[in-house]
């Protein structure tokens, strides 16, 4: 074993520690938090995460996609002023907003499995206020340096160094944030068009409006608010507990082992003490980006990063103990451990030797984390229903229709009797060419014998068929009058169909639309 | 607080504010205090709110706010800005004759909005929100037309109306009351309500229309014409169909010959204005049967 005093005992205090201690007001100041860089698995993953989801939030919008003439070639795009979203092969218009509201749905549920399987994932890996705030460090960081330089700078008087450092630091966060909101007004148009609209003052104002509004709210969040907005302001940390159970693995600190903490271990060994493995470094405490002590227990306050884990696995490789002090553990795996720990009953006193077997090991009672206890009938069920949900949309998505006729029967007045006797009932027949090329539909009247159709602005004599050109990607509404002879009529209604065909796809539709009569 | 009232809850280790209801007890976590700030925010707005816009009710009304701001104001705004817009189409319309409109899709479409809502205001009290019209009202949506149904005609007749004094140029014609006018006796007027039913296709008493035959001749084919095809030019109706504004049976036919009745439609020209008129001509001339 090291020699412990290679671990430097932090001076760090965790935020709301003041709440059982001291004698509280009712509003309180908010306690600056410095946290400090870790290094480790966890952190390393967060690095890939973090490019991985700025870069499809900044990059997406700039890919291109041809669609032909009559589309936009954005890969991803929504056409507010025409209705219609994009998004690479997939084309969709506002009735087929069930897509959406299925991938909104499946994002619900793939949030409550992933929840609880390992807790709050989203907040500690890609919640945007946790990536945008990483990446707001990152820029503190690299101005003010760590922890210590910054607790330092913080205590300096305003020299003309400090006002630089921070100038500059706050400088550089607005040009994210202005990025920011930049990259997201650029998934409402064309892009390169918008942009150089944008930079030369040609863009909406809306376009204005919405990149100050995101860059004010990304600069506010990310920079000033940060873990406020987590502790205060977002619902999300409210809503877990009641997706997380005994099984769910959360960052933990393992009392059973950890306990007694204590610094000058060596010392208290001799005294005859048994020490746990937590040396009291504080070092948990000092990365933790909401400033809390992970070794007071689950808390409302933690987003689930992993740094604590970073941090204290680097300190157990100093020490010379095993990694995982603090871990991804379920709350069963932890009072079974606790129990072994305080010798078998609820005790309160934790012995670390009960949980040693005397070589360096852990006795064989001890558990630890095991890929099976993922598979729980919550988990199975909420994969099932995700996967059900996605799977369904992807066979209505390869069976949608690109070709579609609706049609409104008037119903003031529901029929016209004409001079010659003959009945007439007038339709709006809706066609829809949901493809992005001109297109020649054959409109058809089956089934009502002797009725033709004359159709407003086409000029033709009545039949029973017509071509009806319609523009790409458009809907073409048609009035049109179905009239059938007096001798052929019949009292009441009578069912009859309109069919819609294109020729080269073999596409086609029909609706059941009803003829009415006099009784 | 005193030191030594403060009051641990036991479980969580909070202290609690002190407050008890039954047993429960509130913990104090204090809020942070920008929490507070940003609520004096909001009542600070508040104030300002109210300062800026109509707020405080009082006696006879609410303060009027220092920036001037009403709900009738704001409506006269958009309503403006509504006009402006439909100003560039409004022209096109006022320097179109209506055949012009009628062959331009894009006019077309503003012209049957124009002329819908205009429809729903003045003339749904007599033809129907449907434009069925009724029994003395006739129906806008079939191809029968006492006054002609082609866009000429239709505007003509929505400009002048029909029999209304007041308007020299109004539709006019009278037709004479033969029973009550005693220009026909009984039977004549029976018989010539039979012939009408004969040439528009329906039953009837063979020999009576026979007879009536030359009484129609002689008193009704001037305005109905010879075969009661009608004759829009004076407006006498068709009466060779299966379109009855004031009915097709034998009592009701026989009744309008004795004493007929006369429908009024008021001229529109110099109330709604030609522009308006020409729309309304275009949605109703596109309702199904103009000509
Ligand atoms: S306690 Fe650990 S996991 Fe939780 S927020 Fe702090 S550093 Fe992250
Ligand atoms: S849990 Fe780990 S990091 Fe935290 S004080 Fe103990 S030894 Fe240090």
């Amino acid at each position: 074993m090291l020699d412990q005093t290679a671990v430097e005992k932090l001076d760090v205090e965790a935020v709301n520690k003041g709440a059982k201690q001291k004698a509280q007001p009712l509003y309180a100041a908010r306690k600056r938090i410095h946290p400090k860089r870790a290094q480790g698995t966890y952190r390393r993953l967060k690095w890939i995460i973090m490019a991985v989801t700025l870069g499809i939030y900044y990059i997406t919008p700039w890919l291109r996609w041809d669609r032909g003439p009559h589309a936009p070639d954005q890969a991803v795009l929504i056409d507010m002023a025409n209705r219609r979203f994009y998004f690479f092969f997939v084309e969709i218009w506002p009735q087929e907003f069930i897509f959406i509201a299925g991938l909104l749905v499946m994002a619900g549920v793939g949030l409550f499995l992933i929840t609880s399987v390992v807790g709050r994932a989203w907040c500690g890996y890609t919640c945007p206020q946790t990536v945008w705030t990483d990446l707001f460090l990152v820029v503190e960081r690299f101005f003010e340096g760590d922890r210590n330089a910054r607790i330092k700078l913080d205590k300096e008087p305003w020299t003309g160094s400090k006002i630089t450092k921070k100038a500059v630091k706050h400088a550089t966060w607005l040009v994210i944030a202005v990025a920011t909101g930049g990259a997201w007004i650029f998934y409402f148009a064309d892009a390169p068009t918008l942009a150089y609209d944008f930079a030369t003052g040609q863009a909406p104002f809306v376009a204005y409006a919405t990149v100050a509004v995101l860059t004010a709210t990304t600069y506010i969040f990310g920079g000033i608010m940060r873990e406020q907005v987590c502790i205060y302001m977002c619902p999300w940390p409210r809503i877990q507990a009641a997706m997380l159970d005994e099984n769910s693995l959360v960052v933990t600190y393992n009392d059973w082992r950890g306990e007694p903490r204590m610094r000058g271990q060596k010392k208290a060994k001799a005294q005859g003490l048994v020490p746990g493995d937590c040396v009291d470094c504080n070092a948990c405490v000092a990365v933790c980006p909401t400033g809390i002590d992970i070794r007071d227990g689950q808390q409302l306050e933690c987003i689930t990063c992993a740094l604590c884990i970073d941090a204290c696995d680097a300190v157990m490789d100093k020490v010379g103990h095993e990694r995982g002090l603090i871990s991804y553990a379920t709350l069963a795996d932890y009072n079974h451990n606790m129990r072994i720990a305080m010798g078998g009953e609820n005790t309160g006193t934790i012995d670390p030797s009960n949980v040693r077997d005397g070589n360096g090991g852990f006795v064989d009672a001890i558990r630890g984390f095991k890929w099976r206890e993922m598979l729980r009938p919550r988990t199975i069920i909420y994969t099932a229903a995700w996967a059900a949900i996605g799977l369904a949309l992807l066979v209505a998505l390869g069976t949608r229709d690109r070709l579609e006729v609706n049609v409104l029967h008037d119903r003031n007045p529901v029929f016209t009797t004409l001079s010659d006797g003959s009945i007439r009932n007038g339709y709006t027949v809706k066609i829809l060419n949901m493809v992005a090329e001109p297109r020649t539909i054959t409109l058809t009247l089956d089934g009502l014998p002797g009725a033709l159709m004359a159709i407003n602005g086409i000029d033709a004599e009545p039949a029973t068929t017509f071509d009806i050109p319609v523009d790409p990607d458009r809907l073409r509404a048609l009035r049109v009058f179905v009239s059938q002879p007096r001798d052929m009529v019949q009292s009441g209604s009578t069912p009859f169909t309109f069919i819609v065909e294109e020729g080269e796809a073999g596409e086609t539709d029909i609706y059941n639309a009803n003829f009415e009569a006099p009784e | 607080m005193a030191e030594d009232k403060k009051d641990i809850d036991a479980v969580s280790g909070v202290e609690t504010t002190g407050h008890e209801w039954d047993g429960i007890k509130e913990l104090n976590n204090p809020l942070p205090r920008w929490w507070l700030w940003t609520f004096y925010a909001t009542i600070v707005w508040t104030i300002g709110y109210t300062i800026a816009y109509p707020a405080w009710p009082g006696i006879t009304g609410a303060t009027a706010g220092v920036l001037g701001w009403t709900s009738r104001g704001q409506h006269a705004q958009e309503m403006e800005a509504a006009r402006a817009e439909q100003a560039v189409y409004l022209t096109r319309i006022e320097d179109a004759d209506v055949n012009t409109i009628a062959a331009d899709p894009e006019l077309v479409q503003f012209a049957v909005a124009g002329g819908s809502s205009a429809y729903k205001v003045y003339c749904v009290q007599c033809h129907g929100s449907g434009a069925a019209g009724g029994e003395g009202y006739p129906n806008l949506n079939d191809d029968d037309w006492i006054w002609g149904g082609t866009l000429d005609d239709i505007q003509y007749t929505l400009m002048h109306g029909i029999r209304h004094e007041a308007d020299f140029d109004t539709r006019f014609n009278d037709m004479p009351a033969y029973g009550r006018d005693q220009i026909l006796d009984r039977d004549q007027v029976s018989d010539v309500a039979w012939y009408v039913r004969q040439i528009s296709g329906q039953e009837h008493d063979e020999a009576a229309a026979e007879r009536g035959a030359e009484t129609f001749e002689i008193e009704c084919s001037a305005c109905h014409g010879v075969d009661g095809e009608g004759v829009p030019e004076l407006g006498g109706p068709r009466l060779n169909d299966a379109i009855w504004l004031y009915g097709g049976s034998h009592a009701q036919i026989v009744a309008q010959i004795n004493n007929p009745q006369q429908g009024v439609m008021p001229a529109w020209g110099e109330r709604l204005g030609e522009t308006t008129v020409k729309q309304l001509a275009v949605y109703v001339h596109q309702l199904g049967g103009g000509q």
